[in-house]
């Protein structure tokens, strides 16, 4: 018994034991050197939860959208289909670089690189386990809108250095959904920083302890959950890439490893967003024991994703005047309420507690 | 220049676009995301079938009517040699005109399905699409069981039928028939009950009665509009007399009823073909038609309800094997008329899916 718990603790610990000792290879472990190769290396693992959960999720999506409308999904490459991804990927990386003529060349080239970046930009933030987050600063949720936002940014800039009408229309409709669903999507988290009192995701975690804030913030996990959609440009708010009517919006001009960098983006910017909803609402690596907290994390991560994917693969797409609607009459005073609720219930909490 | 003014943004949609279902193309005029003025330009996949029909024998123009309107092939081999043989005076056994009832309902259905199906496509309903398409597949099968081919049967001749239906075909006619209610609900689920589907369909792109019938539209769009028009009933064709069918109207103009008054009309071909089932008499499938075919001097327009409206042929002989003149009068070719006029006003968005509601296809719209 005592050796199951040891182990336990060990496998909870595995990352932080081996950052420790990679630590203790310097003389002094918290000098400048020490402090820059543990942040190099954190980056590296980032960059690598980032390819190897696009890598895995381009499979899943796959595999869903066969499931959901009873097909098989891709079957032939390797066992069950499984290297199919990689495939695509050496497809990818083989296929022509094309710049239109028309484009604007610097604005078109940068767009797919910065929205590649992003998602290991947010993913940095979160705590993976007990004392895990790679970087861990106080003001977490924040800097992940904030940081997130900027996917907007290059929507635009892919839909404008274009030079074609389908990718502006595009653009411009990415820009619309995306700064309207951002308000909601803020605000809903706002009745957790405001039981917690934190912005740091390691405290909200910790204060999850024994109930997830989904059962005190059932509206607001709603709220997120369609916002973040939105955000996310997923079905069914994925107008801007509608291909039955802007053919692949802003990325109708972009070919090979190019392209590729925005889909790495989408499904990383969607690893990131439930990895988000994870932590803000389901509890984060706290769970029931007898697993390392990383691996209920990653658990409650896959869950997330396959709700997102299963509701793709099922719904019709939103019309964009229903879109607006529903973020500026619906979601926001839903949300605004919520925190209004929130605020009631934390002053009725103090009274009744005596606090 | 004013400011308050977008600029117009002129769109090309097609020929080559994910929504055009075929090679339809049309010029967009765009104030921001609504549509001011839609232009269509056709002709892209014009083979010149009127003209090919001059330079043929009776016979050997069945196949080309297939790819008139190739989501319901049966249907154009009907009109087709239904007109020939009023030409001709012949008449065709029994038993091959309730095979032509049993082919043509099913493909009626089959084509129903496609347009449920290519519906919920342009919204991005991925998984209704294949559910309709899955289904589809078990009446190709029955196609192919029969005539061979799966898409452009030919399953018709002049006089009769082509094929026999083999032993396995009446099972598997039977389990299908069976199955179609649990595969409408199953469309009702996933598809027309679904809010945002609604949404999008309900009250948009209104075509009135009033504008129905000045666009000469036919077909299910037309009675979707309110007006209880249907070949079958209004100038009853084959055996059509000998069943007992509604014709579904639905009053709601709008594209939601546009679609799914296809649902209703999928279960009375069921009920069509459950009762040429259970009445179809042996003996055989072709009647004695002359090995060359010279239908005498004079002309003959024979029109059938088609999936999609009223299908027409016009043909003047003039007492050798080869028509004189051909004259098709596709369905969906007069139904694209209203395309310009209803989606007027809308979002972008929902121009694609009013062209989908108008189910049409490119192959009988040019021919």
């Amino acid at each position: 018994m005592e050796t199951l718990k040891y182990l336990m603790e060990t496998l909870n610990n595995l990352f932080l034991i081996i950052a420790e000792f990679i630590r203790g290879l310097f003389a002094d472990p918290h000098s400048v050197w020490a402090n820059l190769t543990m942040n190099v290396i954190n980056f590296i693992i980032v960059v690598i939860i980032v390819v190897l959960a696009a890598l895995i999720l381009i499979l899943l999506e796959r595999k869903v959208a066969g499931w959901t409308s009873q097909r098989p999904g891709p079957n032939r490459l390797g066992p069950r289909g499984w290297f199919q991804t990689i495939a695509d990927a050496l497809k990818l990386m083989g296929k022509e670089d094309v710049t239109p003529a028309g484009a604007d060349k610097f604005i078109f080239k940068i767009a797919p690189m910065i929205i590649f970046c992003l998602p290991m930009m947010t993913l940095a933030v979160i705590p993976y386990g007990r004392g895990m987050a790679p970087i861990d600063i106080d003001l977490g949720i924040f800097y992940f809108v904030a940081i997130s936002s900027i996917s907007t940014l290059c929507f635009l800039m892919a839909g404008w250095g274009s030079n074609n009408k389908y990718s502006l229309l595009g653009g411009m409709r990415a820009v619309a959904q995306m700064i309207s669903y951002e308000i909601p999507l803020l605000f809903s988290l706002l009745g957790v920083v405001m039981i917690t009192q934190s912005f740091n995701l390691g405290v909200i975690v910790e204060a999850q302890g024994t109930i997830p804030f989904i059962v005190l913030q059932p509206i607001a996990f709603v709220i997120f959950m369609i916002a973040g959609l939105a955000e996310l440009n997923r079905a069914p708010f994925d107008l801007v890439e509608a291909d039955q009517e802007v053919v692949a919006g802003p990325f109708t001009e972009y070919t090979g490893l190019r392209w590729g960098l925005f889909f790495l983006g989408e499904y990383g910017n969607m690893t990131a967003m439930s990895a988000l909803a994870a932590t803000v609402f389901l509890g984060g690596w706290q769970g029931p024991g007898f697993l390392p907290g990383y691996v209920w994390f990653f658990m409650k991560v896959g869950v997330m994703i396959f709700i997102m994917m299963w509701v793709r693969w099922t719904f019709p797409r939103i019309r964009i005047d229903h879109l607006m609607h529903l973020a500026w009459k619906v979601l926001l005073p839903l949300s605004i309420v919520n925190i209004l609720l929130t605020g009631l219930g934390i002053y009725i909490y103090r009274f009744v507690m005596g606090g | 220049m004013s400011i308050d003014k977008t600029q117009e943004l002129v769109l090309n949609m097609g020929p080559q676009h994910p929504s055009m279902h075929g090679l339809f193309r049309m010029v967009v005029h765009l104030e921001g995301e609504t549509v001011t003025h839609i232009d269509p330009k056709l002709g892209y996949l014009h083979r010149g079938m009127e003209k090919l029909a001059e330079s043929r024998t009776y016979s050997q123009f069945i196949p080309y009517t297939d790819r008139l309107d190739y989501l319901a092939s049966p249907h154009n081999n009907w009109a087709y040699v239904q007109a020939v043989e009023k030409l001709m005076g012949v008449e065709i056994p029994e038993r091959a005109e309730y095979l032509r009832i049993i082919f043509g309902e099913l493909a009626r259905i089959a084509s129903h399905q496609v347009c449920i199906a290519s519906t919920a496509l342009d919204m991005a309903g991925w998984s209704a699409w294949s559910y309709a398409f899955r289904d589809r597949e078990r009446i190709c099968d029955m196609y192919e069981m029969t005539a061979g081919s799966r898409l452009t049967v030919n399953i018709m001749r002049i006089g009769g039928m082509s094929a026999e239906p083999p032993e396995e075909f009446w099972p598997a006619l039977q389990s299908f028939l069976d199955d179609t209610p649990e595969m409408l609900e199953e469309y009702y689920g996933i598809f027309f009950g679904n809010e945002i589907a609604m949404g999008r369909l309900k009250n948009v792109g209104i075509l009135t009665k009033e504008m129905a019938e000045n666009l000469s539209i036919t077909g299910p769009v037309l009675r979707a509009s309110g007006v209880d028009f249907d070949v079958r009933k209004a100038e009853p064709y084959s055996i059509y007399d000998r069943f007992d069918f509604k014709v579904p109207v639905r009053t709601g103009c709008d594209s939601y009823d546009r679609t799914i008054i296809r649902m209703d009309e999928i279960v009375e071909s069921i009920k069509i073909i459950k009762q040429a089932v259970r009445d179809i008499p042996g003996g055989p499938i072709m009647a004695k038609v002359p090995k060359v075919i010279k239908p005498p001097v004079g002309e003959v327009y024979h029109r059938v309800e088609n999936p999609k409206g009223e299908l027409g042929f016009y043909i003047v002989s003039d007492g050798t094997t080869k028509p004189s003149r051909l004259r098709i009068r596709p369905a969906t070719f007069i139904n694209l008329q209203m395309l310009p006029i209803v989606a007027k006003g809308w979002k972008i968005q929902d121009v694609v899916a009013i062209f989908a509601t108008l189910d049409a296809v490119l192959g009988e719209v040019d021919k």
